[in-house]
Order: structure tokens, then sequence, then C-alpha cells
């Protein structure tokens, strides 16, 4: 019964290509509509506002929290080898390699990109993207193009909101709750930190989560079935498919940035 | 173009990112202190650097003077090559020795610059000759043993 023909799985290998190129397609000419968007630069500012701004409390408190918690941990840990004037630098690398980047985009990914695909799928659902089509007016240009640029923008400024509130909330337990010393704290951190390798691969990573976690987010939206199981499922989908691309693509760019 | 009431909004949330990764830079990383390779460089052959890496500090009498700028193996003499970043503003004599130590019992090594009594400075391009490798510790353990060793050979000798 559970037996597949070889027409079924034909038909499903043939299916997922389509699926694959058709967001090929899609990520082409999002890319493509860089300059077209910038001349509704009114558009991307209302998506980047959207976007960004109600995303920065979740991201700024988490950031803190995150700080927090490194602080704690680190100094426990470091306590038993009586190194604890690295705490600073441990908190700092750790936040701009690795948590920064990929927390952000996980947050971002449930605060902002699902609802994009609900948007988008919505939009699909009331046919209102077909309307469109009708008069003439390309739906990827004038919906699409404005959120992707929109997020793009935003994902960076996020992360290294988060990146910086961290650093500061470190500072805040490490320095103001266990009484490490305030110079040792920041000096260890500038020993250990560069500029370009450290804080440039940081913004760098972010600018690579705000294409995927945006991408996939209207992809899930543009490619939903118009009911409203297809609308959530999408909304699901977003979360899964972004938080697993973000943390292999973090695994990739951490090998290729930081790997000897 | 008409301002809109997001226009203040978005500027804020951009200005609000750029602040960040100036505080990243400035405060958490080294910024301020990166010479854009303003320096001479001075080159040494060390018989054993330990565990010394590109971008460990030089120091003289302790203070920051200059940066590891890279570390070569060369197959004709069989040491190590570390080439030197020295800032323009220190002068060190021709003579001076170069040592590897350690920070603290498990911090990062560095250079230590040891001046010299020559007239003449150190030029860019130039050579360290006297340098002392890094303390390792499987060699002083191994030195200790032998000393033991001799310390309980020698009085067998005696008695024969």
């Amino acid at each position: 019964m559970s037996w597949w023909r070889p027409s079924d799985v034909g038909f499903a290998v043939r299916c997922k290509l389509a699926d694959i190129g058709l967001g090929a397609r899609l990520f082409a000419k999002l890319l493509r509509l860089l300059p077209a968007a910038f001349q509704r630069p009114g558009l991307v500012r209302d998506q980047v506002h959207f976007l960004g701004n109600y995303s920065m409390a979740i991201i700024a408190v988490s950031g803190l929290f995150v700080g927090f918690v490194m602080a704690l941990q680190g100094y426990y840990t470091l306590q038993d080898f009586g190194s604890t004037e690295a705490l600073g630098q441990l908190v700092a690398l750790s936040l701009l390699r690795e948590l920064g980047p990929v927390v952000a985009a996980l947050l971002f990914a449930g605060r902002a990109g699902t609802s994009l695909t609900a948007e988008i799928g919505l939009m699909r659902a009331g046919e209102q993207l077909s309307a469109m089509e009708m008069m003439a007016v390309d739906p990827v240009r004038r919906i699409l193009a404005p959120r992707f640029w929109g997020g793009v923008i935003a994902m960076p400024v996020l992360a290294a909101v988060f990146s910086a509130v961290g650093v500061i909330g470190g500072w805040i337990v490490a320095v103001g709750m266990i009484g490490l010393d305030n110079g040792a704290f920041w000096s260890q951190m500038q020993g250990g930190v560069e500029v370009f390798g450290d804080v440039g691969n940081s913004v760098l990573k972010s600018v690579v989560f705000g294409f995927t976690v945006t991408f996939v987010a209207l992809l899930q939206g543009y490619t939903a079935r118009p009911t409203p199981e297809g609308v959530s499922r999408a909304t699901t989908r977003t979360v899964v498919m972004a938080s697993l691309a973000v943390l292999g693509l973090d695994f990739v760019l951490t090998a290729l940035m930081f790997g000897l | 173009m008409q301002h809109s009431k997001n226009d203040v909004w978005v500027g804020l949330f951009v200005l609000l990112g750029a602040v960040a990764v100036l505080f990243l830079s400035l405060q958490a990383a080294n910024l301020l202190s990166l010479n854009f390779n303003t320096g001479y460089r001075v080159t040494a052959r060390f018989d054993n650097i330990g565990g010394l890496k590109p971008q460990a500090a030089v120091r003289s009498a302790g203070v920051v003077v200059g940066r590891v700028e890279s570390i070569t193996f060369d197959d004709k003499t069989y040491q190590a090559r570390v080439t030197l970043l020295l800032q323009d503003r220190y002068a060190f004599p021709k003579d001076s020795s170069l040592k590897i130590l350690t920070s603290g019992l498990l911090g990062e090594q560095y250079i230590g610059i040891e001046a010299g009594a020559d007239e003449a400075a150190l030029a860019p391009g130039d050579t360290v000759v006297s340098t002392q490798s890094a303390l390792v510790l499987e060699n002083l353990i191994s030195q200790f043993l032998f000393s033991k060793a001799a310390e309980g050979a020698a009085p067998e000798d005696h008695k024969k």
C-alpha cells in the first residue's frame, strides 16, 4: 500500500525541483529590484519601521539578559582557573561572533518573519496579489521588494544593538554585581576583540542572516496555499526553515571566518 | 519629498544601529589603539616560539610598544622568523635582546624587549640577533629530572 510507484517519486522530485526553481527565480528578482525599491524609498522606510522599530524592544531586552547570563556563567567557570579578568573578552567575543547575529536572527524570524509571511499569505488568500496583477502592477515589485530590502536593512541594526546591549549587560553583572575591576574588564575585552575580524564579521553575518530570514519569510508567504490553514502552515514553516537556515549558515560562516 | 512621521523613527532606528557598532568598535574592540601600519619592521629568529601568535604584544618594561606581525618558519636555519612591527615613536639600541614571556600563569605569550647599550638604534629591516626562546614545560621538566637523576647518581659513583 505504502509502496511508491516510480511515477509518484518522479512527481514528488519534480515538485521539489519546481519549488527550488521558483525560490531561486524570486530571489534573483528581488535582488534585481534593489534600484526599483529605492526609487520609492517611502515604501522601504515604512517596512524598516514595521520590521525594525517594532522588533527593537524584544531584541534589546533579550540582549540584556543574554549578557547577564553570559557574565554569570562565564564567571563561575573562569573562577576555577583564577582568570576572571578574561570575563570581558569572553562575553564580547561570544556575543559578537555567535550569539549576537544568531539569536537576533532567530528573534527576528519569530517577531518579524512570521508577520511578513502571514501578511503576504493573507494577501494571496484574499486574491489581492491577483488583483494587482490584473491592474498591471507587479506584486513582487510593489509588495515583496520593499519588505525584502526593509528586512535586509533592519537585521544588521538589530544584531548590532543586541551585541552592544549584551556587552553592557555583561558589564553590569561583572562590574556591578560581582565586583570585577572595571579597567581589567574593558582592557581584556579590547585586547581580545579585533575591529575588522570580530566586529566586521559580526555585521557581515547579520547581513547574510537578514537576507536569509526575510527571503524565507517572503517565499513562504508568496507560495502559501490560499486557505486559512495554508497561511498558518506557511507561518510555522517560516520559523522552522528560517531558524534552521540561520543555524546551518552560521556554522558555514563561522568555519569560513574564524577557522584557522 | 514629503516627510512622514515614520521618518523620524526610522532615522532613530538606523542611528541606534550606528551607535551600537561604534560602541562595539571603540569600547569593546581596539579601534583607537589600532595603528594603521605606522611603524617599522624588525625581524628576529627564535629557536622556539612556544605559543606565540601573530598580533601578540611586544612590550618593553611592561608597556606595549608594538605587535607581532607574522611568524614564519625558516627551513634554512630551522628557526622561527618573527616579524615585529614597532611603533615609530620608540627607538631601541641595535643590541637589544628579545625574550618570549608569559603574562601570568595561564596568560598569553608576548615578546619583551630589553634595551641594550649600543649607540645606534634599530633601523627598519634589521634583524635582532640576541633572542631567548619561550620556556617549554616539557624541556623544563626533563631538565629538572636530569638534574635530580644526576644528584642521585653522584653518591653512587663516590662509593665505588
